[in-house]
């Protein structure tokens, strides 16, 4: 993604390329993106005083209203936020009823739509980041420190998966395939890493290996089906994996209520629950949920980034992406680049899935087990513009939202469906800067075009 | 599927050598057969396999001996999958396979139907053909919108999000209004609100299509949950409680035997499903609409040099194709159920399946929508009968076959050319 200066020029079949172009261009759309993804720092890339340059804090406003990535980014929540806002207003009748006589008593209008919005994002702040309660309580001792902590630590657990799901959804995306699968191969992930947490008796330690190893080998099967009917038949991934998301639904629903998976105790769709020598361990403590998953996927997100940056198959994956053609020309095997990225989504889809159910968020499978773990990627890896690290701090920003949609919906009452409806919107303001940029007046940006478009079609 | 970007491995090469690909069909045909023939007919029992002409047990029938049956279904298909291994006229193709396929699912039925607990050897086919009707009508709305979509070169994803917004708009102005008119308005405009962010972000902001339908189906999803437990779940009296229209039987249509009582007596939103698969039929390939429709789904330059305005054929294909399903997620909340949350649960996605499996064409999305109805209502029906198959298989089976039809085993599909790429002027 975001290889291509123009869509146009995504039908590459047109183009008789170099190998020198495409890695070119990979390359060279890498670094532009990578210098818009740190506009506030222009101190940190001394380029070269040849010519009279502007001061430092010039070069800084400047770039503030630039329609750069992080502008966007940031202009793009404070606007899901808005319609957000405007979303709880509509809704409660209480507060629309004020609006009724607005002209002769405007305050009150305001009042109370400022009163149920404000303690609803307030609530979803403290929910996810800082509540100063809980703060306050601890230096007066009446709660403990974990309080404190409880916030950051429901975010981290939930941002977790993500972190591998988008990963996944990304990885695909810089080899020029649309892994919308992230949701099914997570589904095998959690089936194998669940059957492999209750079925084999391993000594601890191994037995955790195992699990997540199995949760990962179960993604990459799910991913090796829609890679070898790219590469072999053509088969377009986006509908291959959309059809197997369920195909794997249905598979996980069958086998939960099957002899020896199923609950014994239990007659409702639940199976038997992981051993604990298969669980991710605590990091803080059993009265917090944050777990090991969330170094995991720090780790897998520094793999992830060599992979694509510093490796050979990293190299030949986004001269792929860029340009299937030229990567043929230049000797590259594009069908086993193909199957290999689908493998490659596939592991990190199905580590998602074992984060799932190693984890703290459940313990034995359900029919939601998997939640919704899987679309959530995709909007991450848009939303960190299909670049590892930027996956991580994407995850990091909807694990909080979610933590928080939790709270808000216990205290304010405010449905945690809003919370898909601004991730949604974030990430549908992300995919069009160009309205952004209208509807702010930004500047053009200096560095960056932002293109968030496959543009191939079926 | 031929129009990625990597010609020489998306296309499928062309053999010219003896398996060519009516004889691998044909092939795969004869050991289903095999399979019918002899597993079929040494699990089906003696028993007296009814399939009634009617809702229940009671009246005329159609019997047959369980084993027998089974064996010489199976046998049908394994001649038709012999004829095609042999070779036949390219026309002959898709007849012999169907009677193929056909008498493999008739040679399963009689084994089912055999086997079933006493008392419940029968199959009352008024009732399932009703069924297949009713399961398949969101999947014909939403394929006919995908078909109205793709056809003018914009891919829709978002079919799920447009029955959904559909679906829940139609309940809630219906609700408030008291009206069934209004609510099926309402549907059609909140399909179309969804197909107006497709349109605007895929044709003005050259956003990535599959990427902002995936999009738009969660904000949809979104929404609509948020709005329903806000209004619908607080006070379902006055927001949730829709009008539904009255069954409507259609005369002398409503008198032919098996169809009529199945068919013609009653879901207003059947008999407009299928005038609309004709409508759009026509229209597409029989008018100025369709040839421009279709010319700028196909090569969108060239059209423009002809004068045909590629963006506003676009738009306006995009946001009927909003209309039609908003329409058929009506189907839901303005005849069968109240609103619920997520209530279309993947029926879009089906939608889409049922798409490319008919190949981007009314006629053949039509017939896809129905046989993954009837794999849905036969799924209800062996577990009602306790069948031992477990009826998840048969609910994957509608995405089974479109992969193996996308991956060229059951006949290339195709789609518009331009589909999905966005066209800039200039």
């Amino acid at each position: 993604m975001s290889n291509d200066p123009t869509p146009q020029s995504g039908s590459p079949d047109k183009e008789p390329a170099s190998e020198a172009q495409a890695a070119q261009n990979a390359l060279g759309n890498t670094e532009r993106a990578e210098l818009a993804t740190e506009p506030n720092t222009p101190a940190s890339k001394p380029e070269p005083q040849q010519e009279p340059r502007p001061s430092l804090g010039r070069l800084f406003i400047d770039n503030l209203w630039a329609a750069n990535t992080f502008t966007v980014t940031l202009l793009s929540l404070v606007l899901a936020i808005v319609v957000g806002a405007v979303l709880m207003i509509i809704s409660d009748p209480a507060v629309l009823s004020t609006y009724s006589y607005i002209t002769s008593r405007p305050s009150d209008a305001i009042n109370s739509s400022w009163t149920l919005v404000s303690e609803a994002y307030a609530n979803l702040f403290k929910g996810s980041i800082f509540d100063p309660e809980a703060f306050a309580g601890w230096l007066d001792g009446t709660n403990s420190w974990q309080a404190v902590l409880a916030p950051i630590s429901e975010t981290l657990t939930y941002a977790a998966p993500l972190v591998f799901t988008g990963l996944s959804v990304a990885l695909a995306f810089r080899g020029g395939l649309f892994n919308i699968g992230a949701q099914g191969q997570a589904t095998i992930g959690v089936i194998m890493a669940a059957l492999a947490g209750f079925l084999l008796p391993l000594p601890p330690g191994l037995h955790l290996l195992v699990a997540v190893l199995a949760g990962a080998l179960g993604g990459a099967i799910w991913g090796f089906i829609p890679g070898i009917l790219k590469a072999r038949a053509g088969a377009h991934e986006v509908i291959n994996t959309i059809m197997l998301n369920y195909v794997a639904t249905y598979f996980l629903t069958w086998l939960i209520v099957q002899n020896g998976v199923q609950d014994p105790n239990r007659t409702d769709a639940i199976s038997r629950a992981v051993d604990t020598s298969a669980q991710l361990p605590r990091l803080l403590g059993d009265n917090l949920r944050v777990h090991a998953g969330i170094l995991l996927a720090v780790l897998a997100t520094w793999a992830v980034a060599w992979l694509l940056n510093r490796s050979t198959l990293g190299f030949e994956l986004r001269a792929v992406g860029a340009n299937p053609d030229a990567a043929r020309t230049a000797g590259i095997s594009v069908t086993r680049t193909y199957i290999l990225i689908m493998v490659f989504a596939g592991i990190l889809a199905g580590l998602g899935g074992s984060n799932m159910v190693l984890g703290s968020t459940a313990s034995a499978l359900t029919p939601l087990v998997v939640a919704q773990i899987g679309f959530d990627g995709i909007l991450v890896a848009l939303l960190g513009r299909v670049k590892p690290w930027g996956v991580l701090l994407a995850a990091l920003l909807f694990g909080a939202l979610q933590a928080g949609g939790n709270r808000m919906q216990s205290y304010s009452g405010i449905s945690l469906e809003l919370v898909t409806v601004l991730q949604a919107l974030i990430v549908i303001f992300i995919a069009a800067p160009a309205l952004v940029k209208a509807i702010f007046q930004l500047r053009a940006a200096r560095a960056a075009r932002l293109q968030t478009s496959l543009a191939k079609g079926w | 599927m031929s129009t990625m970007a990597v010609p020489d491995i998306a296309v499928a090469p062309v053999r010219k050598g003896f398996w060519t690909r009516s004889r691998k069909v044909g092939l795969t045909l004869l050991g289903l057969g095999l399979l019918a023939a002899v597993l079929f007919g040494a699990l089906a029992t003696e028993q007296e396999a009814r399939f009634t002409l009617s809702d229940d047990a009671a009246g005329a029938a159609l019997e047959i001996n369980g084993t027998i049956g089974a064996i010489l279904f199976g046998i049908i298909a394994i001649a038709a999958g012999a004829a095609l291994l042999a070779g036949v006229p390219k026309r002959w193709f898709l007849p012999v396979l169907a009677v193929g396929l056909v008498g493999f699912v008739l040679s399963f039925l009689c084994w089912q139907v055999s086997a079933a607990p006493a008392g419940q050897n029968f199959m009352p086919l008024v009732n399932i053909i009703r069924g297949t009707f009713i399961l398949a009508l969101p999947l014909i709305f939403g394929a006919l919108a995908g078909v109205l979509c793709e056809r003018s070169g914009v891919v829709n994803v978002a079919i799920e999000g447009q029955l959904l917004m559909g679906a829940f708009s139609g309940a809630l102005f219906g609700s408030i209004s008291g009206s069934v008119w209004v609510g099926l308005l309402a549907a059609a405009l909140g399909g179309a609100f969804i197909s107006l962010l497709l349109a605007v972000f895929a044709i003005r902001y050259l956003v990535d299509q599959v990427v902002i339908g995936i999009v738009l189906n969660l904000l949809a999803v979104g929404v609509t949950g948020f709005l329903y437990e806000r209004l619908m779940q607080t006070d379902a009296e006055k927001y949730n409680s829709a009008p539904r229209f009255s069954n409507w039987e259609i005369p002398l249509l409503r008198d032919i035997p098996v169809l009529g009582p199945a068919l013609f007596r009653g879901n207003i939103f059947l008999y407009v499903g299928l005038l609309l698969v004709l409508v759009i039929h026509i229209g597409l390939f029989r008018t100025r609409w369709g040839l421009r429709t279709r010319s700028v789904g196909e090569h969108p330059i060239a059209a423009d040099t002809l004068g045909v305005k590629v963006l506003r054929v676009r738009y306006r294909n995009v946001l009927l194709a909003g209309v039609v399903a908003g329409i058929g997620g009506a189907s839901y909340t303005l005849a069968l159920y109240s609103f619920t949350k997520n209530m279309i649960g993947g029926k879009g996605f089906i939608a889409l399946a049922a798409l490319i499996f008919g190949r981007w064409n009314p006629t053949g999305a039509l017939l896809a929508a129905l046989f993954f109805g009837f794999a849905d209502q036969l799924a209800t029906y062996l577990g009602a009968i306790s069948s031992s198959i477990p009826s998840q298989f048969l609910a994957m089976l509608p995405y089974l076959a479109t992969i193996l039809a996308v991956a060229g085993l059951v006949g290339r599909v195709r789609a518009p050319a331009a589909d999905g790429k966005p066209y800039i002027k200039g």
